[in-house]
């Protein structure tokens, strides 16, 4: 009978690891293999000769040079950009989400169709796109200039802060783009709110905004850090993003190269990593451990 | 907390922003509704602004009295935005490094989903966990060594450099994939797979013949937002492919460069937004198609996968 177990067990773990091997294999080819050149890349000189690469170890010195070269200048400039803009995106778009998705969650005629309005941008954004809509003006800068409401900005706040709102502003609807998963994902949520509650919560004598800082937002508690994370890395990994642009290009500078441009993704990747733990030890439902975050 | 000490008006601002849900007054709605309007507009201006644009011509788009509607409808943009493009040649070049991708990338995620929901082996939960990070790491970080290596194995501007990290649940938002997945199949009963294996059915027979079937939601869904996702992909793809095979998305990246070459003899065919808004239109026509089409699985397979949880 103990011998039949122990085979039971090995075999169920035979079985999973043959469903789940090719990730394995895939994750160590492609994932740790590559993440763990890069650190090396970072902490070396890289040539590429006629013949393959030529790493040398150089211990800090790319790192170093990010704060000395001009490349690096600008690439710390870029990253200072991305974080205060990611500042005032990433509520905008979390806020903006939840009332969305809120006002979808009503009985309304044309609610499909409001549904697909929502979605559209997720369907057709890509860097190129998005590029070109801000470049023609599509983004809503005019909507805002035509109101004098970016001069305002301007004219009443220090140069340093006023520069990333009026960009925020500027590209409104770019931002407001950007949220159409979480959009869905919110109005899930909250579909599944059975509405028994509210109407118990009516009895007991709870208006509508009781209802919904008590029963509403709590209901959403989980997928708001869901989306704070989702939103994060779709900010962080958008290919127009300062930050990636100034990576690739360093990357094919001669000045810098692999070695350089692999020390600012991993200044980039530990400066995410911390956001996200941030992020995570504020949002992070309680109750629930890591295995739950992404359900 | 009551609300009985609220004035009326504070009342009615609060139903202005909530409403309620059992008794949705005439003039909460009615604020619903203008809302959602607006903001709806708002998120189709671009849209419009593109199309309206686009159907200008060169007079038309100077001219300050011409706001929305042109003149005439000028479709000499469409024309040179479609010659630069090269339209009918990029798209099968898009589709080729966006449709196998997804697909493969959909059947593969599925297994591995299914491995992760309905066997239990040592170390599942460090898997997962990895299986997470991978979404949550930078592509940049680990994207300059895959070049390298793919420089190696000589597969820079091929397909097979967008197509092979799909093959092994590596593509671009595989770990979302498997997540939708490994949610799916947790929530068919477990009892199905005993009863299942009691008639003597193998674990593989078992996820082709009962898994595979229950999933087709999550297939659909997972293959649309492949779709979506590979089309829209820019990053590696400039990397990977390059100008050895652009697609779509590196064509209009470099369209006013293509653009200034082709027409560089004719000075009155200078590159303007209409053009440039126009090959922006053909380049998410695609899509739009696709999604107009089908849109209900885009929409509903958010819900229907159960990726919120339960």
């Amino acid at each position: 009978m103990k011998k039949h177990r122990i085979s039971r067990v090995l075999r169920e773990n035979l079985v999973g690891y043959s469903f789940i091997g090719i990730w394995i294999v895939g994750f160590l080819v492609f994932m740790l293999y590559p993440f763990i050149s890069s650190l090396i890349y970072s902490l070396s000189e890289v040539k590429i000769l006629g013949t393959g690469i030529d790493i040398q170890f150089q211990w800090f010195t790319n790192f170093k040079n990010i704060f000395q070269q001009e490349e690096g200048f600008a690439f710390v400039e870029a990253l200072i950009d991305f974080l205060k803009e990611l500042v005032f995106q990433v509520p905008i778009i979390i806020v903006f989400s939840v009332l969305i998705a809120v006002l979808l969650n009503q009985p309304l005629k044309g609610r499909g169709m409001f549904r697909s309005i929502f979605f559209l941008p997720v369907i057709i954004s890509s860097g190129p796109v998005i590029n070109e809509l801000i470049s023609q003006g599509a983004g809503g800068a005019n909507i805002f200039e035509s109101y004098g409401f970016i001069s305002i900005i301007e004219n009443t706040l220090t140069p340093a802060f006023a520069a990333p709102i009026v960009s925020v502003f500027s590209q409104i609807i770019i931002i407001f783009w950007f949220s159409g998963v979480q959009i869905l994902i919110f109005l899930a949520g909250l579909q599944k709110v059975d509405r028994q509650i509210y109407e118990a919560a009516r009895v007991d004598g709870a208006g509508p905004w009781e209802s919904f800082w008590k029963i509403t937002l709590p209901s959403l508690s989980n997928l708001v850090f869901v989306n704070l994370i989702y939103t994060i890395v779709l900010l962080a990994t958008f290919s127009e993003n300062k930050v990636i642009v100034s990576i690739k290009s360093n990357m094919f500078n001669i000045n810098t190269g692999y070695g350089m441009a692999s020390a600012m993704a991993w200044i980039y990747f530990i400066i995410i990593m911390i956001i996200i733990a941030i992020v995570a030890l504020i949002f992070i439902p309680k109750n629930e451990k890591i295995k739950g975050v992404k359900r | 907390m009551s609300t009985h000490k609220l004035s009326p008006m504070q009342i009615k601002i609060k139903k202005f922003f909530f409403g309620t849900h059992v008794t949705d007054s005439f003039f909460s709605k009615l604020v619903i509704y203008v809302l959602l309007i607006s903001i709806g507009f708002l998120y189709l201006y671009p849209m419009l602004y593109m199309l309206s644009n686009s159907l200008k011509s060169q007079s038309d788009i100077v001219n300050p009295v011409v706001n929305w509607v042109p003149t005439s409808l000028y479709f000499g943009n469409y024309q040179r935005a479609f010659l630069v493009l090269n339209f009918f040649p990029t798209l099968w070049k898009s589709l080729i490094v966006t449709m196998v991708p997804a697909l493969i990338q959909t059947m593969v995620t599925a297994v591995i989903g299914y491995g992760f929901a309905k066997f239990n082996f040592k170390f599942k939960k460090m898997w997962l966990v990895l299986v997470l990070m991978t979404f949550v790491i930078p592509v940049q970080v680990y994207m300059i060594p895959r070049y390298v290596m793919f420089f190696n194995m000589n597969l820079l501007e091929k397909p097979l450099s967008i197509i092979l990290p799909a093959l092994f649940g590596q593509g671009v938002n595989s770990a979302i994939f498997v997540l939708i997945f490994y949610q799916f199949f947790r929530m068919i009963p477990i009892a199905l797979n005993e009863a299942a294996e009691i008639d003597g059915a193998g674990p593989y027979y078992i996820f082709f013949k009962i898994g595979v079937p229950l999933a087709v939601p999550a297939f659909i869904t997972s293959f649309l937002f492949g779709l979506v996702w590979y089309w829209n992909e820019t990053y590696i793809a400039s990397l990977f492919l390059g100008s050895g095979y652009p697609n779509m998305q590196l064509r209009l990246a470099n369209f006013v460069s293509e653009y200034s070459q082709m027409y560089a003899s004719e000075a009155l065919l200078r590159i303007n937004e209409g053009v440039r808004l126009a090959a922006t239109l053909l380049i998410i026509l695609p899509m739009l198609i696709v999604y107009f089409t089908i849109q209900r699985w885009f929409v509903e397979g958010v819900e229907n996968t159960g990726i919120t949880g339960e």
